[in-house]
């Protein structure tokens, strides 16, 4: 559990000051994965930084497992950070050690010993499959093999809190992926409670609870995943959304449709568990107008199906009117209007 | 005139083992000098992991102002010094007191040096983990930094045995004082040339162990 409360961070002189953190107060519950997306500059990694005071706050105050951090002497702080694991997006693995010797080393702060720390690095490299790479020296690896050490080496202490900076942001698409699904499997298997940094909104579709939305260190929007994608408030989380849940028409289509004008145009949304009915086909053909999708992106959003399809209705427009009003029952539907 | 060789290889071997004994001792006593004041200006300075203004600008000032003095002035200049500590200042030991100090200092900016091009966030990741700061030190720090640490010590070596000719030369014994007192002030080039070929091998070997060593350290 970590809980922010009016938590600020600023940096620098009088002269030259950056509000990096702004008035923040946010929830991570045990157990959920909450994503924390924003632009360059937005103030995430200071926040995430805030988690295990590798900063420190400016003001407010900031819990983590009902202890205040803020509070703590030095050696209970490095207590604390034994039981948060961080993960980064360089990897920052040490290049002078083994990947066996760098998932070993917090096991060596601990003070394990040196049976039980074989059994558990061993354990480790099981786990994120590694097994193979044991005495390999950390550039020799790819880029999300290096990942899997960093969060093997994150989880080898059995922290509950794991945070991660950026932690799929240096890696491609099909990598990104892996990394995902082994996060999910950490939340699950472990039931690790996961704090994640992003600028990229597929991160969050595919792995969070709640999202919290910032924008220059303040948090602008906050919420479950599926709500924030159905129901964005803010301008700026409108665009986040558009950039992994593309159904805008593209001025050229629309200008296209405008010339062989036949219907009208309207963006149907659904919503969970509507989408697998044929609804569509079944009231049409009930007031007998015809139907043409012009646009589709439905997807699958914290295992509920969530998206939108662009229709035009061709008929008599007062038939046309009635479909409207039955389908309004059950889904929202908004008009698409040519001239844009 | 004629160098006796009979006499004369005898001194030279007894040249080149008070040389290579000046150069060692230097080498450990500057090590590990110049690893501790490399290590703390490194850590001291702003934003690291032990912040103290004062130390970092004191240990700065003084590498600042003692390295660029030439080693034969310094070699002088610090002489009443050397005599205070080793009560004379003649020989291969009392060589060896301002050979360390100018070496250490050397050294320091070499260890700084390497320790600045170590990637912060591993750092961080150490720290993340919960690591103390000396622990950062012996267990991050020195490891990640090793292997060009060590190509930098093999480099003051070779320097070391420059130095210690020029020791030699103000009555520090070894190569230095054998070259002085034949070749220099009898004009004898052979005693010159043997001299020569000797600190040329010196210097190869000291490279080669160091190249080897680094090698195996940077494990590439
Ligand atoms: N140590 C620091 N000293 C001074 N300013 C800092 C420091 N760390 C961060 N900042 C500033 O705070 C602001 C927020 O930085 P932060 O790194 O938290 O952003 P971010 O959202 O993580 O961005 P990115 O996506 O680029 O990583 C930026 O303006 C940055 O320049
Ligand atoms: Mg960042």
């Amino acid at each position: 559990m970590i809980r922010f409360t009016n938590v600020s961070k600023t940096f620098g002189t009088k002269e030259n000051v950056v509000k990096a953190v702004q008035d923040v107060s946010l929830e991570v519950k045990k157990g959920e994965i909450f994503g924390v997306i924003g632009f360059s500059g937005a103030g995430k990694s200071t926040l995430l930084r805030l988690v295990n005071l590798l900063e420190r706050p400016t003001s407010g105050e900031i819990i983590v497992n009902d202890k205040r951090i803020d509070a703590l002497s030095q050696k209970e702080l490095r207590q604390l950070r034994s039981r948060i694991g961080m993960i980064f997006q360089s990897f920052n693995l040490f290049s002078s050690r083994t990947v066996y010797g760098n998932i070993a080393y917090p096991l060596k702060l601990a003070g394990w010993s040196k049976a039980k720390l074989d059994q558990r690095v061993k354990e480790m490299l099981r786990f994120v499959g590694l097994e193979d790479k044991a005495t390999k020296y950390p550039e020799s690896l790819s880029g999300g093999q290096k990942q899997r050490v960093g969060i093997a080496r994150a989880l080898a202490t059995s922290p509950d809190i794991l945070i991660c900076d950026e932690a799929t942001s240096a890696l491609d698409p099909e990598t990104t992926e892996e990394i995902l699904q082994l996060l999910l499997k950490v939340n699950k298997e472990y039931n690790i409670t996961i704090m994640l940094i992003t600028h990229e909104m597929h991160v969050i579709k595919r792995v969070c609870n709640r999202v919290a939305v910032m924008e220059d260190g303040r948090v602008i929007e906050e919420g479950q995943v599926f709500n924030v994608f159905t129901k964005p408030q803010n301008e700026t989380t409108k665009n986040f959304i558009r950039s992994v849940q593309n159904d805008q028409l593209s001025s050229h289509l629309l200008e296209k449709l405008q010339e062989s004008k036949r219907g009208k145009l309207y963006r149907i949304i659904y919503k969970e568990g509507v989408s697998n009915q044929p609804i569509l086909s079944k009231i049409s053909k009930k007031y007998q107008v015809d139907f043409n999708i012009l646009y589709g992106n439905i997807s699958e959003l914290q295992e509920r199906l969530f998206g939108s399809l662009i229709v035009e209705f061709i008929g008599e427009e007062v038939e046309v009117s009635k479909v409207i009003k039955e389908l309004e029952k059950i889904v929202e539907l908004k008009e698409v209007h040519y001239a844009s | 005139m004629q160098v006796d060789w009979a006499t004369f290889w005898p001194r030279i071997i007894e040249a080149t083992g008070e040389t290579i004994l000046m150069v060692i001792l230097t080498l450990i006593f500057a090590t590990i000098l110049g690893l501790v004041i490399g290590l703390l200006l490194f850590v001291t300075r702003k934003g690291n992991i032990l912040e103290n203004r004062w130390i970092f600008y004191f240990l700065n000032l003084l590498i600042n102002i003692i390295r660029p003095i030439p080693f034969i002035i310094f070699l002088v200049a610090i002489s009443p010094f050397t005599r205070m500590i080793m009560g004379t200042t003649i020989g291969t030991a009392a060589a060896v007191l301002p050979m360390t100090i100018a070496a250490a200092f050397a050294v320091a900016r070499i260890v700084e040096n390497n320790l600045v091009s170590i990637d912060p966030g591993i750092i961080e990741a150490a720290q993340a983990m919960g690591a103390s700061p000396l622990r950062i030190i012996f267990t991050v720090l020195i490891p990640e930094a090793l292997g060009p640490l060590i190509l930098g010590i093999t480099f003051i070596t070779v320097g070391l045995i420059d130095f210690s000719a020029m020791a030699g030369t103000v009555g520090g014994g070894g190569l230095g004082d054998l070259a002085m007192t034949y070749g220099y002030q009898r004009f004898d080039t052979s005693v010159m040339i043997v001299t020569v070929v000797i600190l040329i091998l010196l210097v190869q070997i000291a490279q080669f162990l160091g190249n080897m060593l680094s090698r195996f350290f940077l494990r590439r």
